[in-house]
């Protein structure tokens, strides 16, 4: 997202990076090319579909998976190459909250014993009644009872275990807390809670999130900045208003013009971009612009040149060669039917 | 009673016996579609949206008790045998859920499949059967159908395989389409192709379509009637437009607001605390009054609110119904 | 692992208790556990009291299982030799629960070369007629109750190492570990505190199915008379010693084969009753199907 040296408020930096899964079916790029930095206090939005790989992104900066080109930097430290021992002292400064918190805590442990573990991993705890009294605080910060502490996870509600996923990450007091899709798994009501501890949260301790989502309104709410993801690649980056006001990438108007409004006229009469067909697989991304075969305003130059990331107004860059008039255009004339 | 009504539910319970005890999946519901009508039904986790159109519709889980009275195009269902109640389904209904790997079955090809239920409720011969699996295929827009129709359930995108398994469901043009979160598995841009797709269907075939989702905005867009579900019970009821503009009950309102809303410059989201019930454990008086902003008085506890109607066909179980704008 | 006084053991325990082929078994193992800790002052009488006018006597209230060709009491030999069956049980399950789980878990965790490596040792120790491999053992170590011991051990670590394997491949996909993986949590931390914890109720089947196993092998062991030697009594020896009057006198055989075929019973009862109040995927199927909906 910059081209420029390393901010020296930078959380964490990705430069290039490209992470590849072989399969039976060939080389899977998930992610392929992408940058990125996290500024100190942000909230830094990353929005995709599946397949756009926008959680082995995240999974990347705790080096959770093995890049295959480029360099993570946390804190100002090449963390690349770092070896398996190393790196478990990278995971005290980066913390990470997942999907689905039923599954990500383990249904032996008790609550208090998941709270406390980064603490026994790290030694941040003297002695067993200060661990006692940090999970304590932890549970009061995240909003739970001290006495869930003796719980186990399955005697807790779905938005109770993701406070106990936030309390974990918490716990180490780490640098960035990447937040992987950590409201996709609850109910509606629960979600606006959710939201709102870790936005709490922030402001209270100065923490630092990547929050990573397919629920464009969500991250709208969450981020002071946002990157949109396609098919390994940010397609487009900006402030939550320039992304929602002004899209200039096709597929982040067409995202946008997807997201179903909760008001039936409106939603009814809305000018909707309908894109056709599926993402393509990362196997085999297509040349030039990955987002052709679905762009309902691709020209023949899209199959020819590999757009890269420019800057469209101050902070709001777009990979498309047509960046800002194709929206225009595809604004112009909506297609509201699917069918062929 | 209208003579469109295609499904009609009246006084619906569902009980479910669990080692810990007995669970009131749904408490007592009535809501009929009409051809050509979209009948929303939304709720959140355990609400009993779900469980209500499987009972109505004769596939609850056999644990299940079920209880009211049942009309598909004015048979009384429970009067039937076993065995033409399900004809009557699979003649006059048809499924969408949520996952469409598991409508689908891995070893048959879609169109089979598809071919399958036309040769069982029409009476096609197999090759007629096909004929009519290439045609379904590309009335819900999945190219080169000619090709496709001898393709594995494994060989489709997600987004394809919902659109064969709608192929699937309305083979056999039904009268109901009971679509069970049909897009919450699938990609918003996937979505908006599946809900435009249906809506088109729905036009062309004059299918009555009940559309289970917890998704508010998809809702919106497809919906003429909607029921919030709460608890195993209707918690408001009425025509979308009247119902999201003019919520009246604190559980719709609050549900509404729940979403951010990127327009709107909020740093705070309004909020439900606690989490919704578990049929196991469901309050005695209003489900909602544990978590409810109202919280009247100790009435909402001890007593349950009727349904009344607070406007032309919009009704709402609460005993402090938000004011309307004229009020205000 | 750590002490989890969890809702699921307790569970698992009031469900035992409820499936009366389980309790049945358990009786016996307790009547089993009683006899081998204190059989020697429970015996009526000596072990080798041999007394010449007694010989080969049939059942009677001074000798409910008769006497035998030195007119020893059959019933104080099997009493006691219930100890030497329950010690070699113990002792050898005990080796191939330690090397087995060790090897499953390093194997299945780290994957790779070294899965490969471990695995394809494991498979060729399977391939081996469990028998046969244990008197190969002994022939090399010599015959004796400690050797029986190891190589009953040895026979029987693949079975853990498989088990324990398959455990842990699924564990180690769950998000949980992950999780743990992200926190910074070493290796064997996670070997201990979220893998091993998760994959105790099969090994907890294994166990008690091989020692049933264990049990028979060494019958079978001594009765080649290459594990425990005479004059200490085993339930093998003595079924071998009684082939020999086995017209003329069949309780020297068939006490000490009662004794062996009700113990692998009662762990039998006990090891499949757990097998199906333990196993996560009979109990979810269940739960799932009342709770459906």
């Amino acid at each position: 997202m910059t081209g420029e040296s390393v901010a020296t408020d930078a959380v964490a930096e990705l430069t290039d990076l490209a992470v590849w899964f072989p399969t039976p079916a060939g080389m899977v790029h998930a992610v392929d090319g992408v940058s990125l930095t996290v500024r100190r206090g942000e909230t830094l939005g990353l929005v995709g579909e599946s397949g756009s790989g926008k959680s082995t992104t995240g999974l990347a900066l705790l080096r959770l998976v093995e890049p295959t080109a480029g360099t993570v930097q946390v804190a100002g430290q090449d963390v690349t190459r770092w070896s398996r021992r190393r790196l478990r002292r990278l995971r005290r400064r980066v913390a990470m909250v997942f999907q689905d918190p039923q599954a990500s805590l383990d249904p032996r442990h008790t609550v208090g014993a998941s709270i406390a573990e980064p603490l026994a991993v790290h030694r941040l705890a003297a002695s067993g009644t200060a661990r006692r009294d940090r999970v304590a605080e932890l549970l009061d910060l995240v909003g739970l009872r001290r006495d869930l502490a003796e719980r186990h996870p399955h005697e807790l509600s779905g938005g109770q275990r993701q406070r106990v996923g936030i309390a974990r990450a918490l716990a180490g007091e780490p640098d960035l807390i990447v937040l992987d899709e950590p409201i996709a798994s609850l109910d509606l009501s629960v979600q606006a809670q959710i939201m709102n501890l870790l936005r709490g949260l922030q402001r209270e301790l100065g923490l630092t999130y990547l929050f990573i989502a397919h629920d464009l309104a969500a991250v709208e709410h969450m981020s002071d900045r946002v990157a949109v993801m396609y098919l390994g690649r940010i397609v487009e980056s900006g402030t939550p208003a320039q992304i929602w006001r002004e899209p200039a990438h096709p597929y982040t108007a067409a995202l946008l013009s997807a997201v179903p409004v909760a008001d039936p006229p409106v939603q009814r009469s809305r000018q909707r971009i309908i894109l056709a067909g599926d993402v393509p697989s990362p196997i085999d991304p297509p040349t030039g612009c990955r987002f052709r075969t679905r762009c309902p305003q691709a020209r023949p130059d899209c199959a020819q040149t590999d757009p890269v990331l420019v800057e469209i107004s101050s902070g709001h860059q777009a990979a498309c060669l047509f960046a800002g008039g194709a929206v225009r255009a595809m604004r112009a004339q909506p297609t509201n039917a699917s069918s062929p | 009673m209208n003579d469109e009504t295609v499904l009609s539910v009246a006084d619906l319970t569902v009980t479910i016996g669990t080692r810990r005890g007995a669970a009131r999946a749904v408490a007592g519901v009535d809501w009929s579609v009409r051809a050509g009508e979209t009948l929303a039904l939304v709720g959140e986790s355990g609400s009993g949206k779900s469980m209500s159109v499987l009972a109505a519709t004769g596939l609850a889980p056999r644990a299940a008790r079920v209880t009211g009275d049942v009309r598909l195009l004015g048979t009384d269902l429970a009067a039937l045998s076993a065995a033409r109640r399900r004809r009557m389904r699979g003649r006059h209904v048809g499924f969408v859920f949520q996952d469409p790997m598991t409508s689908l079955n891995p070893v048959l090809t879609v169109g089979r499949q598809i071919g399958e239920a036309s040769e069982v409720h029409l009476g096609l011969t197999r090759r007629a059967a096909r004929a009519r699996a290439i045609e379904m295929l590309e009335l819900v827009g999945i190219p080169s159908a000619a090709e496709r129709v001898d393709a594995y359930p494994h060989q489709l995108s997600g987004g394809m395989r919902q659109r064969a398994v709608i192929a699937m469901a309305l083979v056999c043009e039904p009268d109901l389409l009971i679509a069970d979160e049909p897009t919450t598995a699938l990609d918003v841009t996937t979505q908006a192709q599946i809900v435009e797709l249906v809506a088109d269907l729905q036009r062309r075939l004059g299918t009555a379509v009940v559309w289970i989702s917890h998704d508010l905005g998809v809702v919106a867009g497809l919906a003429d009637t909607v029921a919030v579900m709460y608890g195993g019970r209707i918690v408001e009821q009425g025509a979308v437009d009247a119902v999201f503009a003019e919520p009246a009950h604190p559980y719709t309102a609050a549900l509404l607001a729940a979403r951010p809303d990127p327009d709107a410059n909020v740093t705070e989201l309004v909020t439900i605390p606690g989490t919704p019930p578990s049929p196991l454990e469901l309050p005695e008086g209003c489900a909602f009054w544990p978590r409810c902003s109202v919280r009247g008085d100790s009435r909402c506890e001890r007593e349950l609110p009727p349904l009344v109607p607070v406007a032309a066909g919009h009704q709402v179980r609460t005993f402090y119904p938000r004011q309307t704008r004229e009020d205000r | 692992m750590s002490g989890n006084g969890d809702s699921t053991s307790r569970r698992a325990l009031v469900a035992l208790g409820r499936d009366p082929l389980a309790v049945t078994g358990g009786v016996v193992l307790a009547l089993l556990v009683v006899a081998g800790l204190a059989g020697s002052w429970l015996a009526p009488a000596g072990i080798n009291e041999v007394d010449v006018d007694r010989m080969l006597q049939p059942p009677s209230w001074a000798h409910p299982f008769g006497t035998d060709e030195l007119g020893r009491d059959v019933f104080s030999r099997v009493l006691v030799a219930a100890r030497v069956s329950l010690q070699v049980g113990a002792v050898s399950v005990g080796i191939a629960l330690l090397a087995g789980v060790t090897l499953g878990l390093f194997a299945g965790y780290y994957q790779g070369w070294l899965d490969n490596v471990l695995m394809r040792c494991m498979d060729v120790l399977f391939a081996f007629p469990v028998l046969l491999l244990a008197v190969a053992i002994v022939a090399v170590l010599g015959p004796g109750l400690s050797t029986a011991m190891v190589a009953i051990g040895v026979v029987y670590t693949p079975i853990f190492a498989r088990v324990t394997r398959a455990g842990v491949l699924s564990v180690r996909e769950q998000v949980f570990v992950r999780a743990a993986v992200a926190t910074g949590a070493s290796d064997l931390r996670i070997m201990r505190r979220h893998v091993l914890p998760n994959i105790a109720a099969p090994l907890i089947v294994q166990t008690s199915l091989s020692l049933a196993f264990a049990i028979l092998s060494e019958a079978a062991l001594s009765f080649l008379g290459l594990g425990v030697q005479p004059p200490e009594p085993a339930w093998g020896r003595m079924l071998y010693d009684g082939r020999g009057f086995i017209t003329d006198a069949w309780w020297l055989g068939f006490f000490p084969g009662a004794a062996i075929f009700l113990t692998v019973l009662a762990f039998n009862l006990v090891g499949d009753a757990l097998r199906d109040v333990l196993d996560p995927r009979q109990l979810t199927v269940s739960e799932a199907r009342r709770n459906a909906g």
